[in-house]
């Protein structure tokens, strides 16, 4: 793996230079040991494919997004103008997040409160530079021919209606992709949205998230592929509570990808 | 017969309509040829009953039937007002073209019926046997199949003896109409005198044209008004991405205040500007029926209770209190209330100790959603019963300050270190280090 330097905004600017992009990690993709993976995963991906990026740092702020969903409006726009007084001074023009909450919020709810940009999921982003010919995979790189499924995100999938970008990311790896029962528009809730991520679910018979992973193994898929960090948790906590962890791996598809391009040979 | 059923489906329609005016105002007069094409696509079209093929196909069936015999009624209506009989029967060939496609339809609205009444009682479907389904929802469902299968059976028999009429020369009886199905009934009252033949005609032309009154009269009592909202509900659908929650106006007000460092917070307040913009609600979010928006009043009036939604729930399917259908049930039974009250006591609503949120939803039901949208997409005509939990939430926490310990937690972390957890803000550039 190479190393290189994640620049912030304020680097950035003090340098005198303005990325092309904005990669907002958001709080899981900050704090959550899992999720930083992904995030590196994320920031590998960018400057393998030479984009010009940085991130915000400390300056970075909780989008709101669980707030809002929990019923703390209040909350939710103190954290959107703070955000936007931000995202406006460095001027940004374009985001790239590994989270669909902060995606969606961003994208849909932000525009109102003043801040307006062209925001996209690190899949979006990703099959757009597969597509452009920036990424180069390795010709052994592991997950040829592997039986792969993906769980999709609400936020992303029914949310914003993108089920084709992640699905066409796990196609560029020459992987057998294959569906769930429940998939894309029809596909099932991991349990962590509506900011239940953050409290005890409410008692009933089953946990959502042991539920969802029925409709994985039921695929005998050998990865489940996922495009958030909450989803990553919650199948990784599935998968372990069924006994397959030894079977069926949980993975971003930005883990995936950066490994498929990790072993290039420079 | 005809008048009184009008009057007492109008009187029932503008209660409906009045209720519906109780919700606050929300602006849906945008974007009209988009929201035509998506009556269209749902509403006309049904696009999304298909979802579920078995269901979507007999549903269509029934839909087709009742729209297209209707123009049946038009005839049967005219004959019993103008004393003729078969007064569309000068059509000649078209007639019967249009007697035989009534005929088919009929036939399929029956046996579509006898199906829906075997799912539902029979194979007993679980998303017609949820917990919020017994009693009179079930009932309702029920009455519904049975009096459509009364009607197209009543109509069939009217023609196959119309046709024995027709054929013993008995007068006042035209020669007209083709009759592909209800010729198989014919065996059944062939055994009939020439009187009885004409007394069974008009009984069961009495029979359809009773039935037919007393539906309409009943509709808007009961789920099956979703063959009248169904229209305008598509109609004034949410056109944003299903993942979108609106932003509250009057809470923007106030965080743009806070926000601006010209504000003078103890300045007085401008006079009152008579074209300025009605004040903002007085609280936030939905505690009580009329908490809910215009459209979300309708939404709960237009529901058939089919329970996708319910179904496709993940915390329904967990075994969680929370049930969508549920939801928007209790919606309509608190406004219906409402409206009672309101009209019992001279047009103003009388505390009755009851709110929607408290006396029918419960917090346990809001706190288990995912806010997946996984009912919205499920819903045949765009109701968001998601929509309602989440503005109930609202309520519970920018009123009641009531949510769960941890939740609270997460609230106190996002605004002390702008994180859902406790990690101090500084650290959050930490990942890099080691990228």
């Amino acid at each position: 793996m190479n190393t290189f330097k994640v620049p912030t905004m304020a680097e950035m600017i003090a340098e005198g230079k303005s990325p092309e992009v904005l990669f907002w990690v958001g709080c899981a993709g900050s704090f959550d040991d899992r999720a930083k993976r992904i995030t590196k995963a994320i920031a590998q991906i960018l400057h393998h494919a030479n984009v010009s990026f940085a991130v915000l740092g400390a300056e970075e702020s909780c989008t709101g997004d669980p707030a809002k969903r929990a019923g703390n409006e209040f909350l939710f726009q103190m954290q959107a103008a703070t955000n936007i007084a931000v995202l406006n001074g460095y001027g940004i023009k374009k985001i790239v997040t590994g989270c669909p909450h902060c995606f969606n919020i961003m994208k849909n709810e932000y525009p109102e409160l003043g801040g307006a940009y062209e925001v996209m999921h690190h899949s979006q982003f990703i099959a757009t530079l597969i597509s452009e010919g920036k990424i180069t995979l390795a010709d052994d790189h592991p997950f040829k021919g592997k039986r792969i499924t993906f769980h999709d995100p609400c936020y992303l999938g029914r949310g914003n209606g993108e089920y084709e970008a992640p699905r066409s990311v796990i196609e560029a790896l020459d992987a057998e992709l294959v569906e769930m029962r429940r998939c894309k528009s029809k596909g099932l809730c991991c349990g962590a949205g509506g900011a239940q991520m953050f409290k005890e679910a409410e008692k009933g018979n089953k946990e959502i998230n042991d539920q969802r992973t029925e409709d994985v193994l039921e695929t005998s898929a050998a990865i489940v592929a996922t495009g958030c960090p909450f989803c990553n948790t919650m199948m990784t906590d599935g998968v372990k509570s069924a006994e397959k962890s030894d079977t069926v791996n949980v993975q971003d598809i930005a883990e995936m990808i950066a490994s498929a391009v990790s072993i290039v040979p420079e | 017969m005809l008048g009184t059923g009008i009057f007492l489906f109008s009187r029932r329609i503008a209660f409906v309509r009045r209720n519906i005016n109780m919700g606050r105002d929300i602006d849906l007069s945008d974007r009209k040829a988009e929201r035509w094409k998506t009556m269209a696509r749902v509403a006309i079209g049904q696009s999304k009953m298909v979802a579920r093929p078995v269901a979507g196909i007999l549903h269509i069936c029934v839909y087709l039937g009742f729209v297209i015999i209707n123009i049946e009624m038009l005839e049967i209506v005219l004959d019993g007002l103008l004393g003729t009989h078969r007064i569309f029967s000068s059509l000649g060939s078209v007639y019967n073209v249009l007697i035989a496609i009534f005929e088919i339809l009929a036939f399929a609205v029956l046996v579509a019926c006898v199906i829906f009444l075997i799912r539902r009682n029979v194979i007993a479907l679980a998303r017609f046997k949820s917990p919020e389904m017994g009693g009179w929802p079930s009932m309702d469902a029920n009455i519904i199949l049975v009096v459509e299968i009364v009607l197209m059976f009543a109509f069939l028999s009217m023609n196959a003896t119309d046709a024995i009429a027709q054929s013993l020369d008995v007068d006042h009886y035209v020669k007209a109409g083709s009759f592909p199905i209800s010729q198989f009934l014919v065996p059944m009252y062939s055994g009939l005198s020439e009187a009885g033949i004409v007394i069974a005609e008009r009984g069961f032309w009495w029979l359809h044209i009773a039935g037919v009154i007393s539906f309409l009269v009943y509709v808007p009592y009961s789920k099956h008004f979703h063959i009248l909202l169904a229209f305008p509900n598509t109609y004034y659908s949410n056109l944003n991405k299903s993942g979108t929650l609106n932003n509250m106006a009057s809470v923007k007000k106030e965080v743009d205040l806070m926000m601006d460092p010209t504000a003078d917070p103890y300045a007085t307040p401008p006079p009152p500007d008579n074209n300025a913009e009605p004040e903002a609600p007085l609280s936030f979010g939905v505690k009580d029926g009329t908490d809910l928006n215009w459209k979300q009043i309708m939404e709960s009036y237009s529901c058939t209770e089919c329970g996708r939604c319910t179904s496709v729930c993940p915390a329904s399917m967990t075994g969680k209190l929370l049930s969508p259908r549920k939801i928007m049930m209790d919606s309509r039974d608190r406004v219906d209330e409402i409206g009672h009250n309101r009209d019992a006591n001279d047009g103003v609503f009388k505390d009755d100790g009851k709110t929607l949120l408290g006396s029918y939803i419960t917090e346990e039901e809001l706190w288990a959603c995912t806010s997946c949208q996984a009912c919205v997409d499920a819903c045949p005509i765009n109701i968001s019963p998601m929509g309602i939990i989440l503005d109930m939430r609202r309520s519970l926490i920018m009123e009641d300050s009531k949510s769960p310990e941890t939740i609270t937690n997460m609230f106190n972390n996002i605004e002390n270190n702008g994180a859902p957890w406790a990690f101090p803000a500084a650290s959050r550039g930490d990942w890099i280090k080691d990228a």
